[in-house]
């Protein structure tokens, strides 16, 4: 049974809950164990990596190290945000000077040498698509999606090296194995506008309206992410955008991991569907009865 | 020997960094070196004539110039000792600018190291002996590979001269890309039109031998006397026969072979004649979808064939010939734009190429000249341009101008307005490049008369919406994104060295460049020659290059063609390699090892094998001369005595150190 060291993130003790634990349970559901990483703490993500490289550093090197300690040799994140810090500071630490610097900031030296990856892409690389598919009990037929990376899961490409980089198809194969339709989405990589969320809505409202826009014009009924920022803009934000932009999306957005989970059976209270502020349940409506076995 | 030396001054290339005077001097200390003097241009008129006058005067047998580098120079300096009466080989070079004055800036130590490569070069010619060249007959052939425009310029051209050729073309028709080509930038006169009566003339010329659907197997000899293999591949209809009429194609129930000569853009019946002008007008049959090859049934164009030309047992069929000289004409190839995943790697079919826009807008193309875009077949009204997609980028290791793509992208921008009035193109540039004669007025024209939008910038991606595609890029001197809806997106995809461009240069003994183009002889006067005498090149093979330029190339490679083949007789290079039969043991590991098979073993008077080299296959690269384990196989003036003499002269034995503690 392939297990890695588990990170999940802070967003996914909030915002993300629903992301945090339907993410567990579908991987207990394909037989991919997680060992969560001792004390873990922030990434250094968000505010820290914008003010001082070697204090974001320092604080992904801490988790690093510590799932290290574990005798992994992979630890996976759900989050793109964290996956991107994570892995800076993994190839940062390579250069001496930079590493002696963080090294001044914690208790004790970086041992390092474990590769942070997404969990998409340690299911897909690690489980298998044909695995997942073998292990779903309640096809998903009769639902189209779109499937959305966001632009940080693949990209810069030479650092994240995972999939291709303009047209990723991970989440794509994954989606298609639990018996999806999965359009084509030609904006798979592009901005939503993340982390100008707060300062900047308008560009949000444009960004994230035009991936929304862009679906539609497929005839989804649903889109799919695997990251918390994109999760958000798109969903808890499409009032507003449908405010702003005098539209009337109604598009439902799943994380990826819901969707599985509802494949594999896994009990609905983990999958926190109540959570999504577009309501889901006309999308789900749509999902056909298994043809009964002969 | 009586060794007179000579400095040369170069202006001031040379005698800017380097004492020529004192080099001259100290040259006058040297051993057998009777006349030493500095002169400001060794190679004019009157530098020559010095030479001569000091050979006379001082009764010279031998003669060192210091000066530039012999690739130039040394036939020059050679015929003027011989004009003073001496040996052509009595002669040798010191470079003392390429290696000197133009990579070191310090006088005093350029002066040593001048000095001390003079020295050097009269302690080699010490050691030399007068050489005589031997002549041997020239094959009045030549052998042209490649049937482009530029090939068949310099088919024509060698014709004309009066001298045999023979044509070879990969292709089942000659005429290269210029033939997909609807109308040629900068006058739009169309390409089938100039073209076509050329194409016609190589098929009528009586000196003109054509092979199509073959490429070069293999080549042997050197200049005056290749060997030449042609593979003809089987095509399954005997072209002896084939009237041409077409009957075939029309009744072939197999109509989904692959069109090359449409880009791809349509499918083709499986016995086809490419297009109505080819040349040769022959039938041939794609034995990959011919139901008869696959599947033993069919046989339709058989039996409508009037003539029965149709053999569906041919087989590929082998010629030899014998030429003198050797022409490249290969052309070149498109840049496979796939590897740009911002473009939809061919997941958008309304994103095309630009030669499959010149099929698109060709009336002999698969919509007879009407542009009709390949998802819907909708007439597009709003078109994209791209240009240097697979150009002018490291990140794709092609980092050099196409240098053609400016100028038919504003052809193609000029004739898509002709075709629909009521449609707007836009093209997105890094740079216009038309520095041609009548050049950059016609890009203006493109923007002003056509009213072809300009964008300067580069397009991030393309991605559908509805049933158009939305093309965004950086609009850098307005410093905003921009977004067009486009009903069809065009690439001017880059210059890439022709398919199988080494594997050929590997059998003429041609070298490509680190992108596949075949490298010219000297870049700015020998832009048709290659380093392999008898061989010579013309068009795109050597560089992207447009048709004027390419057809310029094919006449100047005609003209240095005839230039040879109108001697009966050529010399070859004495500098080649000599068995001393006392030493030769006969093991033969240099009859293996000589990569142009100029040794060969034969039996002295006692029966004892020995090597011999043959003289004029002989191309002195001296490999053999470090394989003999008897140091029996000399190369003529590069003996080791004679390197060992120059080593020596640069780092004389000091007995001194060697016993030292
Ligand atoms: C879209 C487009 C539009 C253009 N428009 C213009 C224009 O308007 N005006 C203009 O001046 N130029 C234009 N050009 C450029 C023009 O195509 C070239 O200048 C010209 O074709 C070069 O001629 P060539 O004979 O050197 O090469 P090619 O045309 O490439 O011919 C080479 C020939 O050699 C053959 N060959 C290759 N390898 C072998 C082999 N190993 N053995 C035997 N045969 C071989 C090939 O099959 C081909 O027939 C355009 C190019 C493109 C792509
Ligand atoms: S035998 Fe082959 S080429 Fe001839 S008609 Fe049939 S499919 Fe076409
Ligand atoms: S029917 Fe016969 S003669 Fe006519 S084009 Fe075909 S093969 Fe040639
Ligand atoms: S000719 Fe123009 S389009 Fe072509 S590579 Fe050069 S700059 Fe780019
Ligand atoms: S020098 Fe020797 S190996 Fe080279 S071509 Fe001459 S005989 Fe052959």
């Amino acid at each position: 049974m392939p297990k890695v060291a588990y990170y999940p993130g802070c967003s996914g003790q909030g915002t993300s809950l629903e992301y945090e634990r339907s993410t567990r349970a579908v991987c207990q559901a394909v037989g991919l164990e997680l060992v969560d990483v001792p004390d873990w703490s922030c990434c250094g993500s968000s505010p820290a990596h914008m003010v001082n490289h070697v204090l974001s550093a320092a604080l992904s090197a801490r988790n690093l190290d510590l799932a290290h300690s574990l005798g992994m040799e992979v630890v996976a994140t759900p989050c793109p945000s964290c996956l991107t810090n994570l892995r800076n500071a993994a190839v940062e630490m390579e250069d001496e000077g930079f590493r002696s610097k963080v090294n001044a900031l914690l208790d004790r030296p970086y041992t390092g040498a474990v590769d942070p990856q997404s969990v998409l892409q340690v299911l897909v690389e690690q489980v298998g698509v044909d695995e997942v598919a073998r292990r779903v009990t309640k096809p998903l037929t009769g639902l189209r999606v779109a499937c959305y990376y966001g632009c940080i899961m693949n990209r810069p490409p030479e650092r994240m090296r995972f999939d291709d980089h303009e047209n990723p198809m991970a989440m794509d194969r994954l989606m298609e194995a639990i018996g999806l339709e999965v359009a084509p989405f030609p904006l798979k990589v592009e901005c939503c506008g993340a982390s100008f969320g707060v300062p900047r809505g308008d560009i949000v409202m444009r960004l994230s309206g035009k991936l929304l826009d862009a679906a539609r014009g497929l005839g989804v009924d649903a889109m799919v992410t695997a990251c918390p920022l994109c999760q958000m803009n798109l969903d808890l934000r499409q009032r507003q955008i449908n405010a702003a932009l005098h539209e009337r999306f109604r598009i439902p957005v799943f994380y990826y991991t819901q969707l599985l989970g509802l494949a594999l059976d896994v009990p609905r209270q983990e999958l926190g569907l109540d959570r999504l502020c577009v309501d889901p349940r006309l999308a789900l409506g749509k999902i056909k009865a298994p043809a009964p076995v002969q | 020997m009586r060794i007179g030396v000579f400095i040369c001054h170069c202006g001031s290339n040379i005698a800017g960094t380097v004492d020529v005077r004192a080099v001259a001097q100290a040259a006058k200390g040297f051993a057998d070196v009777v006349y030493a003097s500095d002169t400001m241009y060794a190679c004019s008129e009157p530098g020559q004539e010095g030479i001569i006058q000091a050979v006379r005067e001082h009764n010279l047998d031998g003669v060192v110039v210091a000066s530039c580098t012999p690739r130039m120079h040394e036939p020059t300096f050679r015929r003027t000792v011989e004009r003073a009466g001496l040996n052509r080989y009595c002669f040798e070079m010191a470079n003392i600018r390429e290696h000197v004055s133009w990579i070191g800036k310090d006088t005093e130590r350029n002066t040593i190291k001048a000095t001390e490569l003079v020295r050097m070069a009269v302690e080699k010619l010490r050691r030399n002996r007068p050489l005589t060249p031997k002549r041997f007959d020239v094959t009045k052939r030549v052998l042209v590979v490649g049937g482009g425009v530029a090939g068949i310029q310099a088919a024509l051209d060698c014709a004309e001269g009066g001298q045999e050729v023979v044509l070879v073309e990969r292709e089942q028709s000659i005429g290269g890309k210029m033939a997909k080509l609807d109308k040629t930038f900068p006058t739009i006169d169309c390409s089938s039109c100039v073209l076509g009566p050329k194409m016609v003339d190589v098929a009528q010329h009586p000196k003109i031998t054509l092979h199509t659907m073959a490429e070069v197997e293999s080549v042997s000899g050197y200049v005056g006397n290749f060997q030449v293999t042609i593979r003809k591949k089987a095509r399954f209809v005997d072209w002896e026969k084939c009237t041409g009429c077409g009957l075939c194609m029309e009744k072939c129930p197999s109509r989904k072979a692959p069109d090359p000569f449409n880009e791809y853009l349509c499918t083709a019946p499986t016995i086809n004649i490419p297009f109505p002008q080819a040349i040769p007008k022959k039938a041939a049959i794609n034995p990959e979808t011919c139901i008869m090859k696959q599947k033993g049934k069919c046989g339709l164009c058989a039996k409508i064939c009037p003539v029965k030309c149709i053999d569906f047992d041919q087989q590929d069929e082998l010629v030899t010939v014998d030429v003198g000289a050797i022409v490249v004409a290969t052309g070149y190839d498109l840049f496979d734009w796939h590897k740009y995943p911002q473009y939809g790697q061919g997941r958008y079919p309304d994103v095309i190429t630009s030669l499959q826009y010149e099929r698109l807008l060709s009336a002999s193309g698969p919509t007879g000249g009407h542009i009709k875009r390949p998802s819907d077949g909708k007439e597009p009204k709003t078109v994209v341009f791209i240009q240097c997609v697979g150009s002018r980028d490291r990140s794709v290791d092609r980092p050099y101008c196409s240098g053609f793509c400016c100028m038919y992208t504003a052809k193609q921008a000029i004739l898509t307005k002709d075709h629909i009035p009521d449609s707007q193109s836009y093209v997105f540039y890094m740079d216009i490049r038309s520095p041609g004669k009548a050049y950059d007025e016609f890009t203006r024209r493109a923007m002003e008369e056509y009213g072809a939008q300009y964008v300067r910038g580069r397009v991030a991606m393309i991605y559908p919406k509805g049933d158009q595609l939305i093309v965004r890029g950086a609009d850098t001197l307005a410093g905003t994104q921009v977004e067009v809806a486009a009903d069809l997106v065009v690439l001017a995809v880059g210059v890439e060295a022709a398919r199988g461009a080494a594997v050929l240069g590997e059998k003429l003994r041609v070298v490509p460049d680190q992108y596949g183009f075949f490298v010219e002889s000297h870049p700015k006067l020998r832009p048709v020659e290659t380093n392999t005498a008898g061989v010579f090149l013309a068009g795109a093979c050597q560089g992207p290059k447009d048709i004027p330029a390419s057809v310029a190339q094919g006449s100047a490679a005609a003209a240095k063609v005839l230039a040879l083949l109108v001697k009966d007789q050529l010399e070859s290079d004495p500098q080649v390699s000599r068995v001393t039969p006392a030493r030769c043991v006969g093991c033969g590991k240099c009859v293996q090892t000589c990569p142009f098979g100029a040794i060969k073993l034969v039996e002295d008077r006692f029966g004892n094998p020995k090597a011999e080299v043959v003289e004029t296959v002989c191309q002195g690269c001296g490999i053999c001369t470090v394989t003999c384990p008897q140091g029996a196989i000399q190369l003529e003036h590069f003996t080791d005595n004679q390197i060992l003499a120059e080593v020596q002269a640069l780092c004389p034995p000091r007995i001194r150190v060697n016993y030292a503690s």
